[in-house]
């Protein structure tokens, strides 16, 4: 029900920005916009095949299975968790990088943004080596505090959030670096320290962009699997996300797959809609 | 209103323009596979041109010492291999992947092919393969039976049951109605088997296959019920091989009594 | 008033600063010293150094040396925000997510008030500042003129002991800027500790200010009431800001010898190094010599440029001395004044002025 209901306002939101734009549209040279179409078009048809190929006779069935719950569930939450976290830590990094000129902060950015273009599989075995049981780190707090972090919830959060962070850390930092410094120096001269100054300034005028990172981190977090999978392996109601549900539903029963990713695509056009505002006026 | 349309219009012819290019694209591709398959017709008794296997990942060792084989015994040829899951190989050919042969992990999935009719005659069981638990090097948890998998404190992952090893294995523990519950169940056996080789997990339950091919990564431990649970490999013609003939003769090689030798080297067990 | 404040005694009250601040190329060195009361402006032309010195002053530049105490304590090494400083910069810099009021409460906050102390406390200072009505209102909301004030507000909420404003009516368009320049005048005047005041423009210098520091090149090159500063400039840059001719030489009784140039006839008799200025509205210029003109101060001269200034036409002149000329539209007319034309120019002894350098 609510994926049939997903597909008219993405296609409403086409129509509305003509309008707007329907000065711009007239200027627009043919060897520019025929690309852009073509772009459109090459992004959208594969999501409305999926509607077509939507076996939609079976879809309340398979709807109503707890499994398709359970994951989808547990990818909400790993997804929110991951996002949390790459925010916690992310916000104050990417601070770092727009405002702290340190000696090698060039390397640092090019090595934390590394995970954009590092295969999500490749990320997860790095992963295994450093936090798994038998990892540099993962040792350690498996033998300190009986800490394993494969093949368990918190570590979805954590390959999603390996993932899903470094995107964070651009927006935000793109964010701080347009964001006037001077705001800063004003609130200093007001008796702010530097982290009064961050919290209290800073953070309240970068909200947008962080939001706006905040939301490509959760999406992306919400559709990762080569690492989770790899590092946190699947079993259904702990590690098994939509992804992988998806990905092994595809194995045997690919109708179940296109519910599935149907539900999905459903959760993800249903936030980014109401996310689309902040996100928006960040751009 | 009229406005509506007029705007709607271009954008939908434009699309239409976008389609065309991408339909454009695919026909030179398969254009492509047509003129590989054209040395075919040249003559009946020499083979030549190039043959695409597609081929269950357990298969990969075995089968690329067959290509060179082959390649060898019949000069002028060439053999393509597609290692991957059963599952995914199954529906790329459903989805018309331009294939000659397919040799499947199990019967399961190569009836999504022969259902979609996409094979040419029946399927032919060349191989089978056994279950065998792969422990940590030196067993440190003294695992000897399926039994001891569920042991609590033992990590142990299973491939998942919608792949034929998790089905297999599967298979295996309710024959012996045991309950095993895994830390995880991983997309095919090489992840499993990664698992074990990582020491993330203890145990996994794989092919005799796997282990083998894991040298002294890993340790094997064979368990009776396994023969509950012997997978059959099939290997089948594809309906549209562009390159039937030459695809027949490697089947034949496959299951000549050379090809039989490569495989059983490999820890597969005779059909 | 001003002689009061130039009177006063050397005081531990009040601020006695040195700034050096070395920055690639660039050096600033200026030395302050501005009593409780007192409005002091640094006047100087665009890269004088200026807004580094007001920089330093706040600590948001580090001083490279020298020294700045304030009424009696050394804040050379103290952080910005740990300095009794408030600043009015350029743009204002209002926080643009909060409203005026909590823009005021700010840095009350920041030194430790309540949440309600701290907005009480705005209240009252916007309320001072005739802005009770727009306590609510986010600073995109507010005009030039009040995002001012509210900037005012805000610095003086802190109470500080030292008021810096940074080019404060540059932001604003002439009508507001006339009337803000009254009201800042007068909030100025009442403000009990120093304040220093950094702008390129001598009007708002001389209106707001008790005293000027002329900053040129990083370095004082003048300083005094605006009234001293207007009849005896030092340097071309002074000269032109406040509208005279100036030249530097030798004087010999009533004759002053320029480096190259003709001698100028003066009243003033001195010797020595001086200065010798006359404005440009003592100028009288002639299409042909003039033959019974009893002025000694004639030269030939070319027209280089000229320029509506007011209801005046300004020439811009060179040749034996080069000089600025004012002249009403119909005199220009009638000399038939254009670029390249050649004039001859008398200024009569009586309306120059001489002062030792």
């Amino acid at each position: 029900m609510t994926s049939p209901a997903g597909k008219p306002p993405a296609a409403a939101g086409v129509l509305r920005g003509g309008p707007r734009r329907r000065r711009v549209r007239t200027g627009v040279p043919l060897p520019l916009l025929l690309p852009a179409l073509t772009g459109v078009a090459f992004l959208i048809v594969p999501l409305v095949a999926l509607l077509v190929r939507t076996p939609w006779h079976s879809l309340p069935a398979q709807l109503t299975s707890p499994d398709v719950w359970q994951a989808l569930k547990l990818s909400l939450i790993c997804a929110t968790l991951a996002t949390g976290v790459s925010l916690v830590i992310g916000v104050p990094l990417a601070w770092l990088l727009a405002r702290v000129d340190f000696p090698g902060r060039g390397l640092v950015r090019a090595l934390v943004t590394l995970p954009l273009v590092l295969p999500p599989v490749v990320g997860g075995v790095a992963l295994l080596m450093a936090l798994g049981r038998n990892g540099i780190v993962g040792r350690w707090l498996d033998s300190w505090f009986g800490i394993t972090l494969p093949f368990t919830t918190a570590g979805v959060v954590i390959a999603e959030a390996f993932v899903a962070m470094p995107f964070l850390v651009i927006s935000v930092e793109g964010t701080l670096r347009a964001a006037d410094p001077r705001y800063e120096e004003a609130a200093a001269t007001l008796g702010a320290s530097r982290f009064t100054a961050f919290r209290r300034v800073t953070l309240p005028l970068i909200a947008p962009g962080i939001a706006a990172g905040a939301v490509l981190a959760w999406a992306r977090a919400l559709g990762e699997f080569g690492a989770t999978i790899t590092f946190a392996g699947n079993f259904p109601g702990r590690t098994q996300t939509m992804p992988l549900a998806v990905y092994l539903a595809l194995q045997s029963d690919p109708e179940a797959a296109i519910a599935l990713s149907l539900v999905l695509l459903a959760v993800s056009i249903a936030v980014l809609a109401g996310l689309r505002d902040r996100w928006m006026r960040a751009g | 209103m009229t406005r509506t349309v007029r705007r709607t219009r271009r954008p939908l012819q434009v699309a239409a323009g976008g389609a065309a290019a991408l339909l454009a694209l695919s026909a030179c591709s398969s254009s492509g596979a047509d003129s590989s398959a054209k040395p075919d017709s040249s003559g009946p008794g020499k083979l030549s041109g190039e043959v695409t296997v597609f081929a269950a990942a357990s298969l990969k060792e075995s089968f690329t010492t067959l290509g060179e084989r082959f390649e060898k015994e019949h000069p002028g040829t060439k053999v393509t291999f597609s290692f991957g899951g059963s599952d995914s190989l199954a529906a790329s050919i459903t989805g018309g992947a331009p294939a000659d042969v397919f040799a499947s992990a199990s019967p399961k999935t190569m009836k999504i092919v022969t259902d979609a009719g996409d094979a040419s005659g029946t399927p032919a069981a060349f191989v089978r393969n056994k279950l065998e638990i792969a422990t940590l090097p030196g067993n440190p948890h003294k695992v000897s039976s399926l039994k001891d998998l569920a042991a609590p404190d033992l990590k142990v992952v299973l491939c998942d049951k919608e792949v034929p090893c998790g089905a297999a294995a599967q298979k295996a523990l309710d024959a012996s109605r045991l309950k095993l519950t895994p830390v995880s169940y991983e997309q095919d056996v090489k992840a499993a088997l990664t698992k074990v080789e990582l020491k993330e997990a203890d145990a996994a339950v794989v092919y005799t296959t796997d282990v083998r091919a894991a040298g002294d990564k890993v340790e094997g431990v064979e368990f009776p019920e396994s023969a509950d649970a012997v997978n059959d490999y099939p290997i089948a013609l594809l309906k549209d091989a562009p390159n039937a003939e030459a695809a027949r003769a490697f089947i034949a090689l496959v299951r000549s009594a050379e090809g039989q030798k490569v495989l059983s080297g490999a820890g597969f067990l005779k059909p | 008033m001003t002689e009061t404040h130039l009177a006063t005694a050397p005081s531990v009250d009040g601020l006695d600063a040195r700034l050096v601040v070395d920055r690639g190329g660039f050096r600033l060195d200026v030395t302050l010293s501005v009593a409780p009361g007192e409005v002091v402006a640094l006047l100087g032309p665009n890269g004088a150094g200026k807004t580094t010195a007001l920089r330093a002053l706040a600590g948001l530049t580090p001083l490279s040396g020298g020294h700045l105490r304030l009424d009696g304590t050394e804040l050379g090494r103290t952080p910005p925000e740990a300095r009794p400083v408030g600043v009015v910069f350029q743009d204002y810099l209002l926080f643009p997510h909060l409203t005026a009021l909590d823009n005021v409460a700010f840095g009350p906050r920041c030194q430790g008030a309540s949440k309600a102390e701290a907005r009480a406390q705005a209240a009252e200072w916007l309320d001072r500042l005739g802005l009770a009505a727009h306590t609510g209102a986010k600073p995109r909301r507010l005009s030039g003129g009040q995002a001012q004030r509210v900037a005012l507000a805000r610095a003086l909420a802190t109470r500080p002991r030292l008021l810096l404003l940074d080019e404060p009516l540059a932001a604003l368009d002439a009508r507001t800027r006339l009337e803000v320049r009254a009201g800042l005048r007068r909030h100025l005047a009442e403000f009990e500790a120093v304040a220093v005041l950094v702008t390129h423009d001598p009007l708002d210098a001389m209106v707001l200010a008790d005293r000027l520091v002329v900053v040129e090149h990083g370095r004082v090159v003048q300083e005094g009431t605006p009234a001293a500063i207007a009849r005896h400039p030092r340097t071309d840059y002074i000269a032109r800001l406040v509208g005279l001719n100036l030249y530097r030489g030798e004087a010999d009784g009533h004759t002053v010898r320029l480096a190259d140039g003709p001698p100028l006839t003066t009243t003033e008799v001195l010797s020595g190094p001086v200065f010798v200025a006359f404005p440009p509205s003592a100028v009288t210029l002639h299409r042909d010599r003039p033959s019974g003109s009893s002025a000694r101060n004639l030269w030939r001269c070319e027209v280089a440029g000229l320029e509506t200034h007011g209801d005046q036409i300004r020439a811009d002149l060179t040749g034996e001395l080069p000089l600025a000329a004012d002249l009403t539209t119909v005199a220009a007319a009638e000399l038939g004044l254009h670029p390249g034309a050649e004039v001859w120019a008398t200024v009569k002894a009586a309306q120059t002025h001489a002062y030792p350098v």
